[in-house]
């Protein structure tokens, strides 16, 4: 395969993440087999061999997220991917890794739960994502594309924030978004030096004093210092990498919030509206965590209503009621388990906000 | 006028439901009977299942797993399939899975397929803009896989080479030598190249076999 530089390509977003990864520098690659996400390990699968990394089909999650972490351990770029039911296994070796402050990426190409639930589309792991992506005081990074061309850029990002901030990084996509195909560019980034990690558990040639990659701290002071230090990184984070997209809000009365692919069906939705003349915006979060707090603020200061759009029973409504502080109500519409909402029934949605 | 078929298989996301869908429109519109099997127990989604409705609507009778369009991850094919090589007459439309994957599924049926009076065509679907089957050499090493995996013979191959929603006439222009150079690797004809309809006129009289096709695999947002 001759490698395509800045030219476009027809992707799926399963492959655009397994390629845009490659040319992040992840030759590392441990997985399980699940829908909707199986061709990112079918593709890793064929690539890896051919560019000397390594792509191993664990024996379950659990082994393909502890081989992440040990990789991780010695300072590559290491990546796992799952959907929704295998994500929830990886969520001790999540844990491990926050603890151990060990980068990494992981991959989240929802579908319908709980349980074994579907597999169909779904944004039901937000709060797994955004709250609990694993046991103890912790966060991940969460970035949430819209598109293949948005997962391939997402991924870079991703990996170099995990490797700034030294924390797991997470890609939540869903079934749809993991499934479609759409054009996109890839950026050929091999001359793209990595990040060095004087942390790394990599071999210390009796040249320096041997690092440890380790998460229990039997010391009660000591572990409360560590999780304070985290979280300390966790504020500059904050602060400073919120990522969102804003589209028709400027004299925006109305304000659609969606991420992934279900922005996609709401911007066809606002669109639709604006041409009839009802002044509403969409802010889309790209990051889940962190929100985009003051986007939403100021999005919430000439609004009279916000309406959430989600394939969730509402998962995001707390984030958005608490960044804009109340200050309007905020709706709820959305479909779950693997149904898709359409463009005419957020319209639909939108209408009725507006009358009110 | 005996029965016959025509076999759609390709890489992933190569076009093959798209342009399947058109040839079960067009044949209808000839006036035959029509059947599409939707052969894909690979990939759950963005399939010929999913435009079941439609294609009833339009008079074509469909055959798809049973699990096709639900939440059940269960790759198994119906038993209504062995009824399209029970037909004397008619047009049939096989919509294969991806690769050599999905291709196995329909290896079950060859001995079937091989013994139809009227020798099957089995056609071979191209995209240049698909990044594992971007180069003839890539292409060909796909075909052939499928080719064992089904234990059937690719009869032609069709140019099916698009951008989704932002293609353009030089786009496909721009694929023609792709084409050419595959088809002739093959040693097989090159039966067609499609083109989105909207994009045909401008097209006209620069492509050979130029094929308009509508659009009908889209995303819920275009």
């Amino acid at each position: 395969m001759v490698f395509f530089m800045a030219e476009r390509v027809l992707m799926k977003g399963n492959e655009a993440l397994a390629e845009a990864a490659i040319r992040a520098g992840c030759r590392n690659f441990f997985g399980y087999p699940i829908t909707p996400q199986t061709e990112l390990a079918a593709y890793m699968a064929k690539r890896m061999p051919k560019i000397g990394g390594t792509y191993l089909q664990a024996e379950s999650e659990i082994a393909a997220i502890n081989m992440v972490l040990g990789a991780a351990s010695a300072g590559v770029r290491a990546m796992t991917s799952s959907s929704s039911p295998g994500v929830s296994l990886k969520t001790e070796g999540i844990s491990y890794m926050a603890g151990s402050d060990l980068p990494a990426l992981i991959i989240n190409v929802q579908r319908g739960g709980p349980g074994l639930g579907g597999i169909q589309p779904s944004q039901s792991d937000y709060w797994q994502a955004t709250r609990a992506p694993g046991h103890g005081d912790l966060h991940v990074l969460v970035f949430a594309p819209s598109s293949v061309q948005e997962m391939v850029d997402l991924v870079s990002k991703a990996y170099d924030l995990a490797d700034n901030y030294r924390m797991p990084a997470m890609i939540l996509a869903d079934g749809m978004l993991g499934q479609m195909m759409e054009p996109v560019v890839l950026s050929d980034e091999s001359d793209k030096p990595l990040p060095k990690k004087e942390w790394a558990a990599c071999g210390h040639n009796n040249e320096r004093k041997h690092n440890i990659i380790n998460s229990l701290y039997l010391t009660a002071s000591e572990l409360e210092r560590l999780v304070k230090e985290r979280f300390e990184r966790y504020k500059v984070i904050e602060e400073k990498e919120p990522m969102f997209e804003n589209y028709c809000t400027d004299d925006a009365e109305y304000i659609v919030v969606a991420y992934g692919a279900t922005s996609r069906i709401a911007k066809a939705a606002v669109k639709e509206a604006r041409s009839e003349g009802i002044k509403v915006g969409l802010v889309r979060p790209i990051t889940l965590w962190p929100f985009p707090k003051k986007a939403m603020a100021a999005a919430a200061e000439n609004a009279k209503a916000f309406l959430c759009v989600e394939m969730s029973m509402g998962q995001m409504i707390d984030d958005v009621k608490l960044a804009i502080n109340c200050k309007c109500p905020v709706g709820f519409f959305g479909h779950t388990g693997g149904v898709i909402p359409t463009p005419a029934e957020v319209l639909e949605e939108i209408k009725k906000m507006a009358k009110a | 006028m005996g029965k016959s078929i025509n076999i759609i298989c390709g890489h992933y996301g190569s076009g093959k439901t798209n342009f399947s869908l058109n040839l079960a429109l067009r044949k209808k519109r000839e006036g035959k009977t029509v059947d599409i099997v939707d052969l894909d127990i690979v990939n759950p989604y963005f399939r010929t299942a999913d435009y079941k409705n439609f294609l009833v609507d339009n008079g074509i009778r469909v055959i798809s797993p049973a699990s096709a369009g639900t939440t059940l991850d269960a790759p198994a094919l119906t038993s209504e399939i062995y009824s399209v090589f029970d037909d004397v007459d008619g047009y049939t439309v096989i919509d294969v899975g991806g690769d050599d994957v999905g291709a196995s599924a329909l290896g079950r049926f060859s001995k079937l397929i091989k013994a139809l009076p009227e020798p099957y065509e089995m056609i071979f679907v191209i995209n240049k803009f698909r990044s594992m089957i971007s180069e003839p050499e890539d292409a060909i090493e796909i075909m052939r896989e499928i080719e064992a995996a089904s234990r059937l013979s690719v009869t032609g191959i069709v140019n099916n080479s698009h951008l989704a929603t932002i293609t353009t006439a030089e786009d496909i222009l721009g694929s023609l030598d792709y084409a050419k150079a595959t088809a002739q690797l093959a040693g097989l004809p090159l039966l067609a190249t499609t083109a989105p309809a909207n994009l045909a006129s401008e097209l006209e009289g620069r492509v050979e076999n130029l094929l308009p096709v509508e659009v009908i695999v889209k995303l819920p947002w275009n």
